[in-house]
């Protein structure tokens, strides 16, 4: 049993250490960083219309974490899993002996670290709204805290996508439709329509799984834990789909 | 000892390995031969639990790779065909990142890294990234990768191919200083390969083993030598085989 811990541990830091690595070996996170940064800022600011709400809170700024990690978050996914198989070098790292849970939970976690440090990086905003007036920093600091989970839903999905494929490109759409049905399930467009079709508890059931409503507190900075506890389920989930989909390939031989 | 016991995978397009059983002691080198699609590279693959058999085992040391995978893994060095390599590392953090995988602490990595550059001969190389590097000298990082924890047992899945003569010769000159401390299998269709350094060699054809015999041995079964032994050996129907 202990053996086999230390196998997960070894994959962990081996998975995370080969794609933090492979991020910053190529321009692909400074990209990532760059143009992440630059959407969320104009999306905040014109958009939103940050210094529009008159008051010095971020809410303005949470609002679109959703819908920019739909986009955004299975792009640093989609070539976790689908690189390995087209170059090849999956067969190399099955071949070695660390467990496959283990280097699901640290590709997951590298791309994870990189969602976290786009996140850091938008201190600027919170030291603004610091400067606007007498801010409330510790639901700040959970609602930055929430969006951060939620990213690594996000991730976790696109992970997942990534082991179904061998193109990155079909991991990238397979993840954002993914992203997409779990976001937009409470988004009034959706229920709105379904409510009126199959009944208010419908709409109701639709809408517990969307991301979007289990956001909505966090991003008022209001810790629910049944949101938290929704987030933690999807990711272990998708880590235990994503590990089942990498032992497929193993037992197919793709 | 690395013990094969009636390793058999079916795919889609029917049977790629049948029952293969064998063993390969410390100590010898043992050429795998076959045509392409024979089943070499399907039966090193499940050896090293790369893919899981449908039927069968293989024991390294007593370790089944089915039911003790990882400290299985531990006593086996790959090379997989074609060399795969992460393009954006440089050979040292490859071989770090192998290193890191087999959990060697800083000191023994290290160790185990200087060595391994050295027998492979890639200390020149050793910053640049893998992309940039010629077919050989992959293949000799690749290689270095195999052999960094200095393991029992090697799996070389055509080592050869890709390589300059001069390469081949020091390629053939490491694998005989290794073997007396190593089971060794290769993969190959040098035949040329198999009279210099190995001590059996194995057949397989169709997924079936069909020979197993020393090189002599099986250049005595033709007066033309090895190579037309071996095709006429690949050549005969398998109903007609005894």
């Amino acid at each position: 049993m202990m053996a086999d811990l230390a196998f997960v541990w070894t994959g962990i830091k081996a998975g995370w250490w080969r794609e933090i690595r492979a991020y910053f070996a190529t321009p692909l996170a400074y990209l990532f960083l760059a143009i992440f940064l630059f959407t969320l800022g104009a999306f905040t600011w014109d958009v939103a219309g940050f210094f529009d709400t008159g008051a010095a809170d971020l809410t303005p700024f949470f609002t679109w974490h959703p819908w920019l990690y739909l986009l955004f978050m299975p792009a640093l996914a989609m070539r976790l899993w689908a690189e390995e198989s087209l170059s090849g070098t999956q067969e190399l790292l099955l071949s070695l002996p660390v467990s496959l849970p283990g280097l699901v939970i640290g590709k997951l976690l590298a791309a994870w670290s990189v969602a976290g440090l786009a996140l850091v990086l938008t201190f600027p905003w919170w030291i603004s709204v610091n400067y606007l007036g007498p801010a409330d920093n510790s639901s700040i600091a959970l609602s930055y805290a929430m969006s951060w989970i939620m990213a690594g839903a996000y991730l976790s999905l696109g992970s997942m996508m990534s082991a179904l494929t061998r193109s990155a490109v079909i991991a990238f759409v397979l993840g954002v439709l993914g992203a997409f049905a779990l976001t937009a399930a409470g988004w009034p467009v959706v229920t709105t329509p379904v409510a009126q079709l199959f009944g208010l508890s419908a709409a109701e059931t639709l809408a517990a799984f969307s991301f979007l409503t289990h956001f909505e507190t966090a991003q008022r900075g209001v810790l629910e834990v049944g949101s938290l506890f929704y987030f933690l389920s999807v990711i272990s989930l998708m880590i235990a789909l994503n590990t089942i989909l990498v032992l497929y390939r193993r037992r197919s031989g793709r | 000892m690395l013990r094969v016991d009636s390793l058999t995978k079916c795919f889609d397009s029917g049977a790629a390995v049948s029952a293969v059983s064998f063993e390969v002691s410390k100590g010898e080198v043992v050429g795998f031969l076959g045509k392409n699609g024979a089943g070499k590279s399907t039966t090193m693959r499940m050896i090293c639990g790369v893919l899981d058999p449908d039927a069968g085992d293989a024991r390294l040391q007593g370790r089944s790779i089915l039911t003790d995978r990882h400290q299985a893994q531990r006593l086996i060095g790959y090379l997989p065909e074609g060399a795969p390599l992460y393009q954006d590392m440089n050979p040292l953090d490859y071989l770090a990142f192998l290193g890191a995988c087999h959990g060697l602490a800083r000191h023994a990595l290290r160790h185990a890294m200087d060595r391994a550059i050295a027998d492979t001969r890639i200390g020149d190389v050793a910053h640049r990234r893998v992309a940039s590097l010629s077919k050989g000298y992959r293949r000799r990082v690749a290689l270095a990768g195999a052999l960094l924890t200095d393991p029992p047992f090697l799996l070389l899945d055509e080592p050869m191919d890709g390589l300059d003569p001069v390469q081949k010769q020091a390629m053939r000159a490491l694998i005989r200083r290794m073997s007396a401390e190593k089971g060794i299998l290769i993969s190959t269709h040098t035949l040329e390969d198999v009279a210099t350094m190995c001590s059996r060699a194995l057949i397989i054809d169709e997924g079936r083993l069909i020979a197993d015999l020393t090189p002599e041995d099986l250049a005595r079964k033709h007066p033309e030598g090895l190579e037309a032994a071996f095709i006429e050996l690949i050549s005969t129907p398998q109903a007609g085989r005894s």
